[in-house]
């Protein structure tokens, strides 16, 4: 589904990632862990386009298109979703009326017509109920004045309604109270299926008790120096990263 | 020479788009006494009319053009401007067929499409539109079932041959011609407008609209709008403007004034669309306008609400004087301006009677080079016990090279006044326009979503027909400015 081929990236002339590989499978959950500045959040904003970001050197694959050549609501709606490190307060714009234009606007992508009214209530209803969401935070402008726990729940809402090919999950687990984190990891482990594959970019090994990925990755100064089952995870937890850095020589 | 221009603007073709292509009936281009005279015989007015102009016209050459304002242009050559235009030829128009099809094209734009009213009549939301196109008004419709409840819709002039005794009472008592420079010069050569009077105790079962429009070139436009609401009657009332594209700057200079009764209400919704002028900032509408309202007797409102995104430079302030014991006055504006465009705008809100309330919610946006200042003014008279005012002042910066400026003035004479003023400053996020982006919305559809969302607040107000179209036209204003 996806593949990363020694990607460099830059920001304003700094290389943040120095040579990712990376592949992904549909049915697949990915780790990605590693110490504050290893390029963690850099990668999740490369793959959901964010301008900001130059990328110098190789390639990413999605689903057989060349990702790169994609604008960032091309991404979206080719199916790669990214729930944010820290959700953005959109005054005033409900946040139905803000699902309905997004799921609309990626219906029109694929030459679907908008969806009915009934159907998006119907959907509404059944996805508010797998993260426990408030009917009335539906209602509200989106995230606006939500706390952190309601952003980040919020966020697998949309994840939910939206329905991507690849999740990627950036830190989503940072905020949150342990309550919080099992709806979270619950609503994300009820959306999981053969067809889609999940990406987990984490710092605490905690979160990975309730999502359980496939592979766990470690990202260290810009690339993935080990990858390994999930116990890697554990193994990271105990003895911290400095392990890493003693054994890639850093 | 003055033949001349006149037949060139006659005998000429249109050059530009978006013009309706009508021969007109022009003044010679100047202004003095006897252009005056002119405009009041073609008129056909009576005596105290043009005396009425002339002493305006005198007052006017007193006065010096303000300067205060936020705003900077090429001051309008007054003697360059034709002050007259009218359709040709002037007949009243008797059906809407004979309306032409690019009027009520851009009618429908504006969300008053008057052909789905005539399939319409008899269902209960219903628009009647009085259109004045430069200097006449050419069309009125629903005329007659309005008369039927004794509510009188017709154009400014007809109101001065039929209903002379309510224009002379009313005329001037809300703005007078000594107001200021631009109320001067309109009260000595406007040509024509709206009116609208309510009787005792009726509510006017449909949304009355006047729909301006400049056409001719060279001309400039200046209008005047008086509604009366007798005691408990009640009137809504849309305003909607355009102009064609044009290389020059076109001057329209409009005195609204509103007077409400006892237990009256009057609410005036603008969507003003002006042409703004080109990417470079040539051409567009200079529109200086004043309007007012007087809640004159106790327990009446005045509720003002305006969707600002045309003209090249807006000077424009509606106000409510508050005299009546518990009468309420409301100002809700979006303000937007990209390119090169200036507005100064906001209110005044002047509270004379006791309990008065007042509520102002400005929301400015503004993008490329232009410039978008809020000037609002709460004054409490002594003796207006226990007034109230909350003002809340938004700007929203698209890029970085606008400004946005507030310029609140608050003068409390009485002690027991409650004034409330909140103003934020923002900017529309790239990390707003990439989170849109991130969940498969594009950069136009974001910012229409993103604005929608800031004016939330005052495009509720709108009445519902006008409310989507603001929505589009907001979007539109706003195309291309960010990204």
């Amino acid at each position: 589904m996806l593949s990363i081929k020694n990607l460099h990236a830059s920001i304003g002339g700094k290389e943040i990632l120095k040579g990712i590989n990376l592949e992904v499978k549909a049915g697949e959950v990915h780790a990605i862990m590693g110490p504050n500045g290893s390029g963690k959040s850099t990668l999740s904003a490369v793959l959901a386009g964010r301008e900001d970001y130059e990328v110098t050197e190789g390639s990413i694959t999605f689903n057989g298109k060349n990702l790169l050549e994609l604008s960032p609501e091309d991404r979206a709606r080719e199916g790669i979703f990214l729930a944010f490190q820290y959700p953005i307060e959109i005054p005033g714009v409900s946040n139905v009326n803000f699902l309905k234009t997004a799921l609309n606007e990626i219906r029109a992508y694929k030459g679907l017509e908008p969806m009915e009214a009934k159907d998006f209530l119907a959907r509404l209803k059944e996805k508010q109920k797998l993260v426990e969401l408030d009917g009335k935070l539906a209602n509200r402008s989106v995230n606006e004045g939500f706390s952190g726990g309601e952003k980040k729940r919020n966020e697998i809402f949309q994840m939910a309604m939206l329905d991507p090919c690849l999740a990627i999950l950036d830190e989503t687990d940072s905020g949150l109270d342990i309550d919080a984190l099992r709806i979270v990891a619950g609503g994300v482990n009820k959306l999981k299926s053969k067809d889609n594959a999940t990406i987990v970019i984490t710092h605490y090994q905690r979160l990975l008790d309730y999502i359980v990925p496939d592979v766990v990755h470690v990202l260290f100064n810009g690339k993935i120096v080990k990858s390994g089952p999930k116990e890697l995870a554990l193994e990271l937890e105990e003895k911290g990263y400095d392990f890493i850095k003693e054994e890639v020589g850093a | 020479m003055a033949n001349e221009i006149l037949e060139d603007q006659i005998g000429g073709e249109y050059k530009y788009g978006f013009v309706t292509d009508i021969e007109a009936d022009n003044a010679p281009k100047g202004l003095n006494e006897d252009i005056i005279r002119f405009i009041s015989k073609k008129k056909n007015e009576p005596e105290w009319m043009l005396e009425y102009r002339l002493k305006a016209f005198r007052y006017w050459l007193t006065l010096e053009e303000p300067h205060w304002a936020h705003v900077s242009y090429t001051k309008p050559n007054f003697q360059d401007i034709i002050y007259y235009s009218a359709p040709k030829p002037k007949v009243q128009l008797n059906s809407l067929d004979e309306v032409d099809p690019e009027l009520l094209k851009t009618f429908e734009k504006l969300g008053i499409s008057i052909e789905e009213q005539k399939r319409l009549s008899g269902v209960e939301s219903r628009i009647a539109v009085d259109i004045v196109m430069d200097s006449v008004s050419v069309k009125t419709t629903f005329k007659e079932t309005l008369s039927e409840k004794g509510i009188i819709f017709c154009s400014f002039g007809e109101a001065v041959q039929e209903h002379p005794e309510l224009i002379k009472k009313y005329m001037g008592s809300v703005v007078p011609y000594t107001d200021n420079f631009y109320a001067a010069l309109n009260s000595a050569v406007f040509t024509d407008g709206s009116f609208c009077y309510i009787p005792k105790g009726v509510r006017c079962p449909m949304e009355l609209s006047t729909y301006f429009r400049i056409n001719a070139s060279g001309t400039g436009q200046f209008e005047r709008t008086l509604i009366i609401a007798d005691e408990g009657g009640y009137v809504s009332y849309l305003e909607g403007c355009t102009a064609p594209m044009r290389d020059e700057n076109q001057l329209h200079a409009a005195v609204v004034e509103i007077v409400t009764h006892k237990n009256a209400e009057v609410k005036y919704s603008t969507v003003q669309n002006w042409y703004p002028g080109d990417k470079e900032g040539k051409g567009g509408i200079f529109n200086f306008v004043t309007k007012r309202g007087i809640c004159l007797e106790d327990n009446s409102k005045i509720s003002w609400t305006q969707v600002e995104t045309g003209s090249a430079v807006t000077w424009k302030y509606p106000s409510v004087i508050l005299k009546g014991d518990n009468s309420v006055g409301e100002f809700y504006s979006v303000a937007v301006t990209n390119n090169y465009q200036q507005a100064d705008t906001g209110t005044k809100m002047m509270h004379l009677g006791k309990n008065t309330r007042s509520t102002i919610i400005s929301k400015g946006i503004s993008a490329g080079f232009s410039n978008n200042s809020y000037r609002g003014l709460v004054r409490i008279a002594k003796g207006a016990s226990n007034a109230r005012n909350f003002s809340q002042c938004d700007s929203l910066l698209m890029g970085d090279k606008c400004g946005a400026h507030t310029f609140p003035y608050i003068e409390i004479k009485d002690k027991s006044a409650v004034v409330e003023h909140e103003a934020t400053t923002s900017k529309i996020g790239e990390d707003q326009l990439f989170y849109c982006k991130q969940r498969g919305i594009d950069n136009e559809k974001a910012i229409g979503l993103i604005v929608n969302g800031y004016c939330k607040e005052v495009l509720n107000k709108l009445p519902m027909e006008f409310a989507v179209e603001a929505q589009k036209l907001l979007a539109v204003s706003l195309e291309g400015s960010v990204g």
